[in-house]
């Protein structure tokens, strides 16, 4: 039998619902077992696969690499997941969004903040330009499943993995769910 | 003390319960130990019937009642978890979340929030909505508490309270519609309110983190609501009347 | 205490006055004409009258609306003994003109004639605007030269309240304020209900855009209003009412503010009136121009001086009402039709209009449409004959589209509900309201889900923010039109527009908020393709 292909990718997010991936500990061992990491930022590969069964995104969709990266995983993915907090509301990434026009930001915390350099860092084709309004992911791909959490525990992760290996979506239902 | 008022029968989801005359849907339900979600009331004060959470079906007319301004009447039918009350319950919540800047992870109520112990209870496991991402400033001008209007749901337990129960009226709304929001006193800073007797009372009874100690850390805010219920019962009873009559 | 008035010796010294002068010139001063420039046309023929020395034979009397608003300024010259000639856009130089032609030459000025036998005028049915045009709003004497506080005399001389109550329960009158609820029952419920103190307010809130039939009442004939109050409260057991009237209507609040002293004079109102054991004291209160204290608990707030927002019912305001005393809340409109209905009787009211909705209704008549202002037709009139009839049809030579009627609470009608009977049910079934009786026309070039953008954003605006659902669904709903109307709308968002409209109605606190998606729920009902041809195919949301 086919293993499953699973992917994990991270857009405007702190990587802490990563981090809660690998606090999974032995369970990963089983994962891998049964299905294949094709892609993640833990994982060494450059290029998006085709045909991913089930694609875990943590972050929102904050620059133009976000939405690069969130568009082509949709078309190459089966299931996307919202994975954490970012991914599902925008969360602390989205703290920008109050205050309006992305420049303005960047003047005020690399040229007018008293301890920088003054200078706002501007590498074409490295350091990706933000969008206006930071996103959740499902405001920019369809998104199947939600795993909010910030992160989500260790525990959820598994479960929600489990189900999805079973043909199912996460449960939805209940401490699941849990924000925050 | 047995409760001598008279009784009317009603049922929830179909199930046969006894009810007081006089008595809200919502007390009702509670002290039967049927839950209907809400998130404006709080015993021992004023009914509102703002937030909407607790809307239920009264079986005439398919009509939705809030349950907590709703009296018990002979023979009603309440239905709670209906397909349609759920959506909506849903519904009105993310429209809560959308509105405001509810950022659990960096929240003072973060895992103690009534809020977001209601989109479990919902199964909100996201925002259909846009967020608003309201720009609104945070009054730390206050020596013992903090009030961030990110997080308020406009729910007026803190205006109530400080009306109703303390006396002092710091607290009301002011503006309409999407700009309404919150003020102390003639919405001067909360610091610099005369009126405001550092009481707590409001702190106590905020159902998300919007109001909190001074100095709280993400989730290290817990309120006490029930306290006032507490307060309510006592003053009802006279319990802290010198029974020398001292005082 | 002074005597009260002598309506039969009024009536007999107004009617001496009449045959005074050989010419009476009527020129309307509401609102519409005098924005039109009625003001400087009514000086020229003042000045006029002055300076070429006709006092003895013209007198120049400002009125109420004459209707035909998109025609103001509009004056009529009337001969004693009959003949009467109306013109329309008259302007100072053109007042001059005809003044001068009638009085002069006995001729009639052509170029500004008003065609008086075209339908606008004879297929309406005045009974609440009958005085518009007729009698000078400021001088009581001219209301009662026409018949007024007759009613009044009768009710408090040869009636018991409960025949009053009886009299109106015969009419079969509905409120005029939107939801059509019996105004018998209103006023038994209040004649019923314990306490020494009751309170009658009349509702001139008008909040809807494009709608001023209250205000047209209160300014045009603000003794008719007075009036009915009166009946009103004596057949309830009332001692005391408001007007409420919101800040924007300046004309209408100093001029029933000085109806209501003159009617004090004269022993109409205050204490024993007219002799009799009833008093009586009303007072204007005014509204900061919010929409939403047009609903009746968020209206009680803002007359105690509260912030004017919605209040749970029950308990209903003719049990627990202003200042916790049994409360009656009639529109202004509503309680315009009394006078008449108790003079003429209730019998006479019922066989006008239709079986279920009886009487005539004022509407609003505006938007794409040749005829725009104020009509008064029989309940039950199709829409057509208002549109095509009196309304002279869609200018341009364009097609008809919708009727827009009962404002942001209601909904529109298509062309093929153009024979639909305007009435209370017959336009619920529809999926729109009669409301107050705004009537906005569309022609052919209208989106419709801008119009229900239009209205969504008014209720946006206007939410006063209590309750969740109204107040952030507005603008949700809001946000998913405009995105639609950009064109840069999802299936999605179509889904959640329809979603958030079953959960604004539903679970919102007060009328407003439950009223709110009812443009877009009618659009949608009626022109789905047109909001289906906006929608981006492409399933992602602009980032």
């Amino acid at each position: 039998m086919k293993q499953a292909s699973i992917a994990t990718a991270w857009l405007g997010g702190c990587s802490g619902c990563h981090m809660s991936f690998l606090d999974m500990d032995e369970w990963l061992f089983e994962l891998a077992d049964v299905a294949d990491i094709v892609y993640s930022p833990i994982a060494d590969v450059k290029e998006f696969p085709s045909d991913v069964d089930a694609t875990l995104v943590e972050g929102a969709v904050a620059n133009e690499d976000n939405l690069e990266l969130a568009l082509e995983i949709r078309a190459k993915s089966r299931l996307v997941l919202s994975f954490g907090d970012c991914a599902v509301s925008g969360n602390v990434t989205a703290m920008r969004n109050p205050l309006g026009d992305p420049q303005q930001i960047l003047q005020n915390v690399y040229v007018e903040a008293p301890d920088r350099d003054g200078l706002i860092p501007n590498a074409p084709g490295i350091v990706p330009p933000l969008l206006p309004q930071v996103r959740p992911l499902h405001k920019v791909i369809r998104v199947d499943a939600f795993l909010p959490g910030c992160p989500p525990p260790a525990d959820r992760i598994q479960a929600a993995l489990e189900a999805l290996l079973e043909g199912a979506l996460p449960p939805n239902r209940g401490e699941a769910i849990r924000w925050g | 003390m047995r409760d001598t008022r008279p009784t009317v029968n009603i049922s929830f989801d179909g199930v046969d319960y006894e009810g007081y005359v006089g008595e809200s849907v919502l007390e009702c339900a509670r002290r039967n130990g049927v839950t209907i979600p809400s998130l404006c009331f709080l015993e021992g004060l004023s009914v509102w019937g703002g937030c909407r959470i607790c809307v239920v079906e009264v079986a005439e007319g398919h009509r939705l009642r809030p349950a907590c301004a709703t009296q018990v009447t002979p023979d009603m039918e309440i239905k709670i978890e209906t397909p349609r009350l759920r959506a909506y319950r849903k519904s009105v919540l993310e429209l809560l979340f959308a509105e405001g800047n509810h950022v659990c992870a960096v929240c003072v109520s973060n895992g103690k929030c009534e809020l977001q112990d209601m989109a479990v209870f919902s199964g909100m496991d996201h925002v259909r909505y846009d967020y608003q991402a309201p720009r609104r400033e945070v009054d730390a001008s206050h020596p013992k508490y903090v009030f961030d209007p990110n997080r308020c749901i406009l729910c007026t337990r803190c205006v109530r309270v400080c009306d109703e129960i303390e006396g002092a009226h710091v607290w009301d709304i002011s503006y309409r519609g999407e700009h309404a929001e919150l003020i102390t006193e003639m919405n001067r800073p909360w610091g610099d309110s005369l009126s405001c007797t550092w009481c707590g009372k409001c702190v106590a009874v905020c159902p998300t983190g919007s109001l909190a100690y001074e100095g709280r850390s993400i989730g290290e805010m817990e309120h006490d609501p029930v306290m006032i219920k507490r307060l309510a019962v006592a003053r009802s009873r006279g319990e802290w009347l010198d029974p020398e009559g001292a005082i | 205490m002074a005597a009260p008035i002598d309506l039969h010796e009024v009536m007999e010294r107004e009617r001496e006055e009449r045959f005074r002068t050989r010419w009476r010139v009527k020129a309307c001063s509401s609102t519409a004409c005098l924005s039109a420039g009625a003001g400087a046309t009514i000086k020229a023929m003042e000045d006029l009258v002055e300076r070429d020395d006709m006092v003895l034979e013209v007198q120049v009397i400002p009125t109420g609306c004459m209707g035909l608003c998109s025609a103001g300024p509009l004056i009529r010259m009337m001969r004693r003994g009959g003949d009467e000639a109306d013109y329309r856009n008259v302007t100072p130089e053109a007042a001059v003109e005809i003044v001068r032609s009638h009085v002069l030459d006995e001729e009639p000025v052509p170029e500004y004639q008003l065609d008086t036998s075209m339908p606008f005028f004879t297929s309406q049915e005045r009974v609440v605007l009958a005085n518009g045009g007729v009698i000078n709003p400021d001088r009581i004497e001219s209301y009662v030269a026409h018949g007024g506080y007759q009613a009044l005399e009768k009710a408090l001389t040869t009636m018991k309240p409960k025949a009053v109550v009886e009299e109106i329960r015969k009419s079969g009158i509905r409120g005029r304020g939107g939801a059509g609820y019996p105004v018998a029952s209103k006023w038994s419920l209040l004649a019923a209900a314990s306490g020494k103190t009751k309170y009658v307010v009349a509702n001139g809130d008008e909040g809807d855009p494009g709608a001023y039939m209250d205000r047209t009442i209160m300014e045009d004939d603000p003794h008719r209003l007075i009036e009915g109050i009166a009946i009103a409260a004596y057949a309830t057991g009332a001692n005391q009412a408001y007007i409420y009237v919101r800040a924007e209507y300046p004309r209408a609040i100093e001029r029933l503010d000085r109806a209501i002293r003159v009617a004090r004079r004269n022993r109409l109102l205050g204490r024993k009136i007219l002799d009799t054991n009833f008093d009586l004291t009303v007072e204007v209160r005014i509204g900061a121009g919010a929409f939403v204290c047009g609903e009746e608990t968020a209206l009680m707030a803002s007359i105690e001086g509260r912030r004017g927002t919605p209040q749970l019912r029950p308990p209903y305001p003719t049990e627990k009402g202003l200042w916790g005393s049994p409360t009656m809340i009639n529109n202004v409109e509503t309680l315009a039709n009394i006078a008449p209905i108790i003079s003429r009787g209730g019998d006479w009211f019922a066989s006008l209009g239709t079986e279920k909705s009886t009487g005539t209704k004022v509407f609003a008549l505006a938007g794409d449409i040749t005829n725009t202002g104020l009509i008064e037709v029989p309940m039950g009139t199709t829409l057509r004959e208002i549109v095509e009839d009196i309304g002279g049809g869609i200018p341009d030579g364009k097609q008809f589209k919708a009727a827009q009627t009962g404002g942001p609470s209601g909904g529109c009608i298509p062309s093929k509900f153009l024979d639909t009977p305007v009435d209370y049910d017959s336009l619920r079934e529809l999926g729109s309201i009669m409301g107050s009786g705004g009537l906005i026309v569309m022609d052919e070039d209208v989106q419709m889900p801008d119009v229900a953008k239009y209205f969504m954003e008014f209720s946006m605006d206007e939410s006063c923010g209590k309750c969740t659902p109204c107040r952030v669904g507005t603008v949700q709903m809001h946000n998913l039109l405009q995105r639609l109307c950009d064109g840069t709308g999802s299936k999605q968002d179509l889904r959640d527009l329809e979603h958030l409209c079953s959960v604004v109605r539903d679970t919102s606190l007060c009328g407003l908020g439950q009223a709110a998606p009812n443009p877009v729920i009618s659009t949608l009902q009626y022109f789905r393709d047109e909001y289906i041809a906006l929608i981006d195919q492409q399933e992602v949301v602009h980032a």
